[in-house]
């Protein structure tokens, strides 16, 4: 199988949407979101392999930051001014690698390498090997304090970048994130942005029959955060947020999301954590994301 | 069995050994309980949680409050089993396994789950290779790794007798059943369980590396080369006795293991050779952080197969 981009309609010029009027980008981040989940549905069969819950559940918050606000380009990939982004639940490498792959970091047509051996795209990111990719994630809770420490970089430095940390909500249980949440608090991180996609499923069960998370908004805000509590697979809803004033403050965006988001038998169920689609289910989602 | 130690051709995953197990120890005994970091499904707890649910402490994804919380029950008079993915629990939760668990003295019995590189092509961060040596580093902690399921069953049955902190590593990667018919038990702990009497080389394996160098030797029987295996399952403390022997009675000694060379069961086996009767020793193990692939890829990669070992055992003794 080919793996292939815009299959259906004209190709979007992705790397101009940052300039478009606040919303016209939505609309567009729209299409391109639509196509990023086609490409995740892809590369996860082709790997047979692979977090397709929680990818398709980032998706939208993941597009929006590097399509819509993000200052990040494959030839922009060492500047050491770029804006960071960081995919702390490193599972859900297919969603990444699919943004990465549709911004131009490398070839659509290397999703097919996925978990492959002696592939770049393994089954969680990997910096030395990818570029784009800001920290090699996967075990769960690492990606915010490192993001705490690029936002004081990027104070120190005086290149003021944004950094953009994406976490699961499950991955919230890790203790290492009410750390650095307290470090950010305590320094007023205001060029950090925490997205909590709250999809309220993790590996076995739902979070709040594991080890309850809510109210989530108060949790942050205690700790000296700006909140928004959002529709994260809205895209319009996601731009705002992440411009929106920061008051001074780290901002957490508490994006609720559905797991699954897009193909109708995969949403909110938590057996498609990393269950992989049969060929048949495969072809059904392609057809539902047309 | 043959007169080589691998007595069947089926291949098992051990985890369903320790979770069939482990409900039969806690019907017999009401003080066990699982602890574990929304592992339920990837450490076959579903059957235990639905026999106790009240004795399932699924504490989230938070490795170092549950190996805490673990302490904490052990304190209140209970067997804790502790079960989650290998690389999360020897190495998110290091400290509290050194302070809370092996220093406090807890009788605790911490279980990694698809250790060595069961995870394959999940890669490195997933990878518990480094366990062995991190946990060896911990004074008064057991370091356990069982190579088949009815030695699972029984370092188990130790463990709970025993009362003592210990580390067991609960294999994913199917394995032979390795366990010679005639032994009463099959686990005795601090005991080298040795195949074949051969002089010429000892191939020295713990974990999914015994039933290949079973298979090693049985090769290099048909050259002339003549081997005994040694099946190391408590890696610590470390049965001195018969690795000094072997040295003694062999031209050398190949050591392999699912992990770093630094620190793990080859650098247990080289500080007691050295110390004791130096001799001529290779040592396979992961030499880096792997590559993408699977478990069998990459064992494969790193040469800690049959052939690898066999080689090995060739180079050393030619
Ligand atoms: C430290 C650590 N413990 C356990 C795991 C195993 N694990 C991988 S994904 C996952 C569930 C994550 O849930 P959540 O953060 O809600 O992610 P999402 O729902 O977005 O997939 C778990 C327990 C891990 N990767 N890292
Ligand atoms: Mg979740």
């Amino acid at each position: 199988m080919t793996i292939s981009v815009w299959p259906d309609n004209k190709p979007l010029d992705v790397a101009a949407i940052r300039d478009l009027p606040e919303a016209e980008r939505g609309e567009q981040l729209k299409l391109v979101a639509k196509q990023v989940r086609r490409l995740i549905v892809q590369t996860i069969d082709s790997a047979r392999a692979g977090h397709i819950g929680g990818d398709l559940s980032v998706t939208d918050g993941l597009v929006t930051a590097a399509f819509g606000v993000l200052n990040i380009a494959p030839e922009r990939a060492d500047d050491p001014a770029r804006d960071r982004l960081i995919l702390s639940k490193g599972h859900c490498a297919a969603a990444l690698y699919s943004v990465l792959a549709l911004r131009g970091f490398f070839p659509v047509a290397d999703l097919e390498t996925f978990m492959k051996p002696l592939s770049a795209l393994n089954g969680h990111p990997n910096r030395r090997k990818v570029k784009g990719v800001e920290a090699n994630t996967g075990p769960l809770g690492h990606g915010l304090p490192i993001g705490v420490g690029s936002a004081v970089a990027s104070k120190l430095s005086g290149k003021n970048w944004q950094t953009f940390v994406f976490l699961g909500d499950g991955e919230l249980q890790e203790g290492s994130n009410w750390e650095a949440a307290m470090t950010a608090g305590h320094r007023k991180l205001d060029n950090l942005v925490a997205i909590v996609d709250r999809n309220r499923l993790q590996q076995g069960a739902r979070t709040e029959d594991t080890a309850s998370l809510d109210p989530l908004g108060d949790k942050w805000a205690s700790f000296g955060w700006e909140v928004a509590d959002i529709d994260g697979n809205d895209t319009a809803a996601l731009l705002k947020a992440f411009t929106q004033d920061r008051k001074g403050k780290p901002l957490a965006v508490i994006a609720n999301t559905l797991k699954g988001k897009g193909v109708s038998f995969i949403e909110d169920r938590v057996e498609w954590h990393h269950k992989v689609p049969s060929r048949e289910q495969v072809e059904l989602a392609l057809k539902e994301l047309a | 069995m043959n007169a080589h130690g691998i007595v069947s051709a089926d291949t098992f995953d051990c985890r369903v050994a320790f979770a069939e197990k482990l409900i039969e120890l806690a019907e017999a005994d009401s003080r066990i309980v699982a602890v574990c970091n929304d592992s339920v499904g990837s450490s076959n707890l579903n059957a235990f949680r639905d026999r106790f649910p009240d004795r399932l402490i699924n504490v989230g994804i938070a490795e170092q409050n549950m190996v805490g919380v673990a302490a904490g029950l052990a304190n209140g008079g209970f067997i804790p089993f502790v079960c989650a993915a290998g690389p999360f629990l020897s190495g998110r939760a290091t400290e509290q396994v050194k302070a809370d668990i092996a220093y406090s003295n807890y009788g605790v019995v911490l279980c990694a789950m698809s250790p060595g590189m069961a995870y394959g092509e999940l890669g490195p961060t997933h990878h518990s290779i480094e366990d062995l040596s991190w946990m060896r580093a911990i004074d008064n902690l057991d370091v356990l790794v069982p190579a088949d399921p009815e030695q699972t069953k029984a370092a188990m049955d130790w463990a709970v007798s025993s009362g003592r902190p210990i580390y067991m590593r609960v294999g994913r990667h199917k394995v032979p059943s390795v366990t010679p018919a005639d032994r009463d038990v099959a686990f005795t702990f601090g005991k080298i369980d040795v195949t074949g009497d051969g002089t010429d080389v000892a191939l020295v394996a713990t974990g999914t590396l015994v039933s290949r160098a079973l298979e090693a030797a049985k090769l290099l029987e048909a050259e002339g080369i003549s081997a005994r295996v040694l099946n190391v399952s408590t890696i610590k403390p470390l049965d001195a006795e018969t690795i000094i022997k072997a040295a003694r009675e062999t031209r050398g000694l190949v050591v392999a293991e699912e992990g770093v060379l630094e620190g793990g069961l080859g650098a247990a086996v080289a500080t007691t050779l050295a110390e004791n009767h130096p001799a001529k020793a290779k040592f396979l193990g992961v030499t880096s952080f792997a590559p993408t692939g699977s478990n069998d890829f990459l064992l494969e990669h790193f040469g800690l197969t049959v052939k690898g070992i066999a080689d090995a055992a060739r180079k050393l003794v030619g």
